[in-house]
């Protein structure tokens, strides 16, 4: 008999899940950033400013940090798991990460749609 | 009724140390050493393309700044973190699918990763100099 002790609704799935999905995003993102820097090649203000504000460039790129915050939140918060047995030390580093991921996001989407 | 004192004993840590690295498991150490790393210089990211997108001062202040040795070695440690991160996730992703789990592929596989990332920071890295 498998005795399995129910901690939780989903056993995690859902963020091994989205931890894979937004890599794939950020790969494909980064090789076609990759790819418009080789075409392109913005060494001037103005052909850097206009490589990103093209439309689907700010969508790509719009998708792309939100998979940096997803991603970035799930490792971090695995890190934070596996090293720091404190529970109150682990509270507060996990709060802090998400903090600092929405804020970054939020700097982020104010640089791409500023230019 | 479920075994809460089994459920009290989680989660386990193991000792480890007495046991010697094998390749997939250096591989993997640094995809979580490269993933920190890549959080860690977020804030400086956002910085470095706040600057460059500001205005043609901003982009000129910003080639100043990146063509200065230490930040340039930063941005090369950088490099390779997103580098490894990318080759050892994407190897990862293949293994999910259950592609490439048996020993000798696993061993050949994490090879390349460490190869290519290195030699991809190398070359890009000798570019852009």
């Amino acid at each position: 008999m498998v005795k399995r002790v129910i901690v939780g609704a989903h056993y995690g799935l859902r963020d091994w899940l989205a931890q894979r999905v937004t890599a794939v995003v950020m790969a494909i993102y980064t090789l076609i950033f990759v790819l418009l820097l080789f075409v392109s090649r913005p060494i001037t203000y103005t052909s850097w400013k206009a490589l990103l504000s093209q439309g689907w460039i700010r969508f790509a790129t719009f998708l792309f940090v939100t998979s940096i915050l997803i991603h970035a939140w799930i490792g971090m918060r695995d890190i934070w798991m596996d090293y720091v047995r404190h529970t109150g030390l682990r509270l507060v580093l996990e709060v802090a990460t998400i903090l600092l991921l929405v804020g970054c996001a939020g700097w982020a989407m104010q640089i791409i749609w500023r230019v | 009724m479920p075994d809460l004192a089994a459920n009290k004993k989680r989660p386990l840590w193991y000792n480890l140390s007495p046991l010697s690295l094998p390749l997939p498991g250096l591989v993997s150490i640094l995809h979580r050493v490269s993933g920190a790393l890549l959080f860690l210089g977020l804030v400086w990211f956002l910085f470095l393309l706040d600057m460059s997108l500001s205005s043609d001062a901003g982009f000129a202040r910003f080639r100043g700044y990146v063509g200065h040795p230490l930040v340039k070695l930063s941005l090369l440690g950088f490099l390779w973190a997103y580098l490894h991160h990318f080759c050892a996730g994407i190897r990862y992703l293949f293994m999910d699918l259950d592609k490439g789990v048996d020993l000798d592929t696993t061993r050949k596989t994490s090879y390349a990763v460490l190869a290519v990332s290195l030699v991809l920071t190398a070359v890009i890295g000798a570019k852009l100099w």
